[in-house]
């Protein structure tokens, strides 16, 4: 995966951004389907739009091909508006769900319709029309028709469809929805290759959070109309925002306790049943004078280690507890441990040998820990 | 397994189906193998014969007829056609808008509407505006009745198509118009040409809104074969019968090949 | 604006030419029909005397409207023919919906639980007829119900009956008539809705504790009741002023309302009592087409199948 070398906050300050959205309405009667939205994308980038559905990003989609118009606020593609242009004037392409392949026409003539419209001359529709079936490897299916392709075929005629007029932005709305799991594996990692050797800016709207995170540079979360998170995949996955997000992306335990320091950097805090304290790093000074706090670790961060064991003594974060269940997951095994304030947090363990870990089955009495640099200090 | 759960039914399904079909095609079937007998006593088989159908190329006035619902039907069948596939884009994709109850309503009506009841009212119109009676006051009476069973055929055709299916024309560079043109309409072509079908049948079929709305001289098809028939079963009158049942049946063949043709979808073909 | 609304201004332009057609070749006939109704019959040509000059302004139009004959219609309730035509009428077309339910039914199951291969044969086969002429599918019953007819003599042939048997100008014959022509009226609706069924529900019903019969009668039943309430109005409404029908194969001692209007519009050259006819037909026929409209208007618009 590539991290992008700008941030979220530096990306639009220092490249000029191809799309500026700049605080986007769209209200269907009283429900803001999208509101008061604000985004920058630079050129060349894979941004995903992911969140719940109903939260509003296929209708934000809509809005960036012109299906939509904002009730209100700006959307500047190259510094012009485009918000009261229709669509088929605008240098944007879609990928819908359903593909919506013209059922009434083959393969090639599904390709060429845009070229068409934009009257290229023949000799040029031909020659893209081969480049593009090339590109998304369907060559010798020109003469088909929709309904004699698979599923995947029918999703790269989509794609080739709405790459052929080399759009300035590129939208796909739920490109994989319709593919089984392994095949829409294969497909991500294809769609990530072909951007990135394409360069053309993608904008990908899903609510799987680990295709998103597989393909796109950057995940803008969206819940009820906003935009709650923007940033890098790691950056939304190590660093939630909030509680809601730390809960979309992804698995996570959330410890909530009674703040006791909140010095040199460090959270302290108590479990309700008094005797344990947990500890994590907080970056920014937060809210100095909440008396409550919450500190959220995902499983693969904690480790277990059978309670009469001597390993890590001393450390900060052993907290004690029995195991209630093992799940086996193949690569990992996810433990639920119940600490002693009742409090019950999950365990990934990896399963790096065959015979696993004998000694952590059921009611065993363990302890599970974690480095404060893997806490994250939630305040929303 | 889901056929062995429901094979017990197939005996009576089976039974059901198979006296339904007769029942339906018995009667059709005894009228065409009559029309080739050669007695003139209805009840007597007098050998196979070609007889009656000479005799009709002499029956001048149903030689007429058989001419004026050819033409009207025609015309009907185009006139309601084209009112019926705006009726059906209105309704499917125009939204809420100013009388479109009121369209909806005067569409499906006449689907139901007893036709003694639309004949009268609209010979009482004709007569009000004092309208010579004839083929053109039957073409529009035909047109009206007809365009509703197209519109309604062609609106649950667009209301089955992924309408992203236009916004990807509009996204690919089409003008509105242009991706009704371009997507929309081959797609709903084949429900155009099943509605024209319909329509083109159902007026050369129709006896008692023509029995209205014609005037003296010009009777079509249907009057033509009623005054025979009231006076009883006529050899010559099966002959008629047969050639308009081998007219239609050639119709819907032509049809489904042209549908099948056109690589439309295969429910596409379903006239109702 | 959304692309619905970049589309729907030029639908709505669609919409003009059919709404102005309907509205003079549907609607001002109805117009036509209760003003007729509602004045007096001459002996001339055209056989009313016109009832509201078109051309008086308001003062005429109100002398116009004190001097409405209601008199057609207080001679409709009076006159006992007229009475017994519309109930016979209703009679006809309840008996025969419910005889087209009880046949239609079993057809449409047989045909929804076939091969989905050959259910597009299948349906083709109920509707091809119905393409057939209409008149010419009656004509052919004659044929075969007419007094040296097939059915007679394969009847002598068995010596079931040992001398003909009258079949035409009688009530069997019509509702035999009947029940042939709208069958696939009552049918295609009953398919569609038992076709598209689940046939998991029924494995459900099953595995749940019912019988065959149990699970048709509390699951299939149920679910199909808007097909069956779809059909039955279809046949019923049209039933109700039908007229080729039991002019040619029933009896003329007893008329259905739509031979009656036939016969004082045709016959009798009654053009006002034929209208007052028709305006109590629509009355009577109201409830079940506002019904049917808003069914329809339903499954039409109602989206995908």
């Amino acid at each position: 995966m590539i991290e992008p070398t700008t941030t979220t906050t530096s990306a639009s300050a220092t490249a000029s951004p191809l799309l500026r959205i700049v605080a986007v309405t769209k209200r269907f009667g009283g429900f803001a389907a999208v509101d008061a939205l604000s985004l920058d994308l630079v050129a060349g980038e894979f941004f995903a739009l992911l969140g719940p559905s109903g939260c509003g990003k296929t209708t934000l989609l809509r809005m960036l091909a012109g299906f939509e118009t904002p009730d209100h606020g700006a959307i500047l593609l190259d510094g012009e508006d485009v918000a009261p242009v229709l669509p088929h004037r605008r240098p944007v392409n879609m990928m819908f769900q359903s593909y919506a392949l013209f059922p009434h026409l083959s393969v090639q003539d599904n390709v060429a319709f845009g070229l068409r419209r934009a009257g290229l001359p023949k000799a040029e529709i031909a020659a893209r029309v081969a480049e593009m079936l090339a590109l998304v490897r369907l060559e010798g299916f020109e003469r088909r028709k929709p309904d004699q392709l698979s599923g995947g075929q029918r999703q790269r005629v989509a794609l080739a469809r709405a790459l052929a007029r080399r759009p300035r932005l590129l939208l796909l709305d739920e490109p994989m929805a319709a593919l089984d799991k392994k095949l829409r594996q294969s497909t991500q990692a294809e769609l990530k290759e072909l951007q990135r050797r394409l360069g053309t800016t993608f904008v990908i709207v899903t609510h799987d959070q680990e295709e998103a995170m597989t393909v796109a540079d950057r995940i803008g979360v969206m819940d009820r109309g906003r935009l709650v998170q923007v940033g890098p995949p790691r950056e939304l996955y190590e660093t939630p925002a909030s509680r809601w997000i730390a809960g979309f992306v992804g698995d996570i335990n959330l410890i909530e306790g009674r703040v006791v320091s909140r010095e040199g950097g460090r959270l302290v805090l108590a479990l309700p049943d008094g005797g344990a304290t947990v500890m994590a790093l907080c970056a920014g000074a937060g809210r100095q004078d909440a008396a409550d706090g919450c500190i959220a670790v995902r499983p693969e961060k904690i480790r277990l280690a059978p309670a009469d064991s001597a390993a890590g003594e001393g450390a900060p974060n052993r907290l004690a507890g029995e195991v209630v269940d093992v799940t086996y997951q193949g690569s990992v095994s996810l433990y639920r441990v119940a600490l002693k304030g009742g409090l019950v947090v999950r365990a990934a363990l990896a399963n790096a040998s065959r015979a696993g870990v004998p000694d952590l089955g059921p009611g065993r009495a363990v302890t599970a820990s974690f480095a404060p640099e893997d806490g994250v200090v939630l305040e929303a | 397994m889901r056929a062995r759960a429901l094979a017990g039914l197939s005996a009576f399904n089976a039974v059901s189906l198979a006296l339904g079909l007769a029942f339906l095609y018995l009667p059709i079937v005894i009228l065409v193998a009559y029309s080739f007998n050669a007695s003139r006593l209805v009840a007597v088989w007098g050998g196979w014969s070609l007889r009656w159908y000479g005799e009709l190329l002499h029956d001048r006035a149903m030689l007429d007829a058989a001419w004026m619902s050819l033409r009207v039907g025609v015309c009907a069948a185009t006139a309601a056609t084209l009112l019926g596939t705006l009726a059906a884009v209105a309704l499917a994709r125009g939204g809420g808008f100013l009388g479109r109850t009121l369209m909806s309503g005067m569409l499906y009506a006449p689907l139901v509407m007893p036709e003694v009841m639309t004949g009268l009212a609209l010979l009482l119109l004709f007569v009000a505006v004092d309208a010579e009676r004839g083929f053109w006051t039957v073409v529009i009476a035909h047109t009206t009745l007809t365009m509703c069973f197209v519109a309604v055929i062609v609106q649950s055709r667009l209301a089955g198509l992924d309408r992203s299916l236009e916004e990807a024309a509009m996204d690919l560079g089409c003008s509105p118009a242009r991706a009704f043109a371009a997507v929309t309409l081959p797609l709903i072509a084949p429900a155009i040409a099943a509605g024209w079908m319909l329509a083109f049948t159902l007026s050369l079929d129709d006896l008692v809104i023509a029995s209205f709305t014609t005037g003296p001289g010009s009777a079509t098809l249907p009057i033509r074969i009623y005054s025979e028939v009231r006076l009883g079963v006529r050899p010559e009158i099966n002959a008629i019968c047969a050639l308009v049942i081998v007219a239609v049946a050639l119709l819907i063949v032509a049809a489904s090949l042209i549908t099948k043709f056109a690589g439309g979808s295969r429910d596409a073909a379903a006239p109702l | 604006m959304t692309i619905r609304r970049i589309f729907s201004g030029p639908a709505r332009l669609a919409a003009i030419a059919p709404l102005v057609w309907l509205t003079l070749f549907f609607l001002l006939p109805f117009g036509f029909v209760l003003k007729i109704s509602l004045s007096h019959t001459v002996i001339a040509q055209p056989p009313y005397a016109p009832l509201i000059p078109l051309t008086g302004g308001f003062e005429a139009l109100r002398a116009a409207l004190a001097q409405l004959d209601l008199g057609n219609f207080a001679s409709l309730a009076a006159d006992e023919l007229y009475v017994m035509s519309y109930v016979r009428s209703l009679v006809v077309a309840s008996a025969s919906t419910a005889l087209l339910v009880a046949i239609g039914y079993p057809i449409a199951y047989g045909m929804a639980r076939l091969p989905p291969a050959r259910q597009p044969l299948a349906m083709m086969l109920v509707i091809v007829p119905f393409w057939t002429s209409f008149l010419i599918r009656i004509y052919a019953w004659i044929n075969v119900l007419q007094h040296d007819g097939l059915l007679n003599r394969v009847l002598l042939a068995l010596h079931v009956v040992d001398k003909p048997v009258v079949w035409l100008s009688t009530d069997t014959a019509m509702y035999l008539g009947i029940v042939y022509s709208y069958a696939p009226f009552m049918v295609l609706p009953l398919y569609a809705t038992l076709a598209r069924m689940d046939v998991s529900l029924l494995e459900a019903a099953a595995d749940l504790g019912c019988s065959r019969l149990k699970a048709f009668w509390l699951v299939t039943l149920p679910l199909s009741l808007r097909g069956v309430a779809a059909g039955a109005l279809l046949c019923f409404i049209p039933i109700v002023g039908e007229f080729v029908i039991p002019d040619l194969l029933a009896g003329s001692e007893r008329l259905m309302i739509g031979q009656t209007l036939w016969l004082e519009f045709f016959t009798n050259k009654d053009w006002p009592v034929a209208s007052s006819i028709a305006v109590v037909l629509l009355a009577v026929l109201l409830l079940p087409l506002l019904v049917f409209q808003r069914l329809e208007r339903r499954s039409v618009e109602g989206g995908t199948r």
